[in-house]
């Protein structure tokens, strides 16, 4: 559990991080406009 | 454990872009383009955000099989050239980190398919997934010559899936235009594999040029041309593409035919010209075809025709 991480490391982590969140953020949008789409199209 | 691959000598941890170069973005662009098509040419109506939802889920599906390809193929990937520097063999992602990106990525873009636009499309993206890892990278890829062959039925399959998409379900006109594809691959990946067949040797990957020699694949090059130019033709002889498809299908077509005698009477075997050339126009024409059947059907110039 000594493992050190870089400050370059923790960007990267980071940056994936937010890359992901901001996938799933995408995905919660489009399920419900999808689905208000559908319930009254 | 997971991140293992960060402590190597000489490797960096993953950044957003290895992952995104992971989906193969290149090939996911020809994808989308011919995912679009389909979806373009098909008859009926398709709302727009159905109609993207369908085209985001190929787009997501290719991707992902793109991954699957990496990490199954990451030792075949590490001694060729053109390969060497994808974020596996570059020790920047590991095998098992790709493998669940594109199994959580195939298996969301079929369910969002299945559920949001329809179980054909659905069914139809998942064995283009299946076919493409299962078939093509794990069972044929280092089997038989024939791999690109049999494998390019995966690449084949989008404009079927975007038709799919719009009608529920398949007819000759969306089989045709995976014809077309089935037929391209081949002369296309040759090509490409006379020029890099040292590559692949040292692979040991049984590409056509390594297994059966330069002499033979530039023969069965030239005979799936002249296959694929009549083929590309047939789409404006049945009624779902015009005038401007019937051009490019034709001029491209023929020029596409004189790179492939060239090809075939290539002098130079080591710098192999000529296959770069036909590698270029196969591009061209594939992007050509596509493009032209979308811009004719968004511009109303070809009717489709009320028995397809």
């Amino acid at each position: 559990m000594a493992l050190t991480v870089t400050s370059d490391e923790d960007k990267a982590r980071r940056r994936r991080n937010i890359a992901i969140a901001l996938a799933l953020g995408a995905l919660v949008v489009l399920f419900y406009v999808m689905t208000l789409v559908r319930v009254h199209p | 454990m997971a991140n293992a691959a960060t402590f190597q000598a000489g490797s960096r941890v993953a950044n957003v872009g290895d992952y995104f170069a992971l989906l193969k973005p290149r090939v996911m662009s020809l994808v989308i383009f011919t995912g679009l098509a389909g979806i373009v040419a098909a008859p009926g109506h398709i709302d727009g955000l159905t109609a993207f939802v369908a085209l985001l889920c190929i787009a997501v599906a290719a991707g992902a099989s793109g991954a699957l390809n990496m990490a199954y193929d990451a030792d075949i990937d590490r001694v060729m050239a053109r390969t060497a520097t994808r974020p596996i063999p570059m020790g920047h992602i590991t095998p098992g980190e790709a493998l669940g990106f594109g199994w959580v990525l195939s298996v969301a873009s079929v369910t969002v398919m299945g559920l949001f636009v329809n179980l054909m499309a659905a069914a139809l993206l998942a064995f283009t997934i299946f076919f493409y890892v299962g078939v093509y990278t794990l069972w044929l890829k280092r089997r038989t010559p024939q791999n690109i062959v049999i494998g390019g039925l995966s690449g084949a399959l989008p404009p079927a899936i975007g038709w799919a998409s719009v009608t529920g379900n398949l007819s000759l006109a969306p089989l045709l235009l995976v014809a077309i594809i089935f037929m391209w691959t081949p002369p296309h990946f040759w090509a490409l594999s006379l020029w890099r067949s040292e590559d692949y040797a040292r692979a040991g990957v049984p590409m056509m040029p390594v297994v059966r020699g330069k002499a033979s694949t530039r023969l069965q090059i030239l005979l799936y041309t002249v296959a694929l130019v009549p083929l590309g033709i047939a789409p404006a002889a049945i009624g779902v593409a015009g005038p401007l498809y019937l051009a490019c299908a034709a001029g491209i077509g023929a020029w596409f035919a004189v790179e492939a005698v060239a090809v075939y009477r290539e002098p130079d075997a080591v710098k192999e010209p000529a296959a770069h050339r036909l590698f270029r126009v196969s591009l061209i024409y594939m992007f050509a075809l596509f493009a032209a059947l979308i811009v004719e059907r968004v511009a109303q110039l070809a009717p489709l025709s009320p028995w397809l």
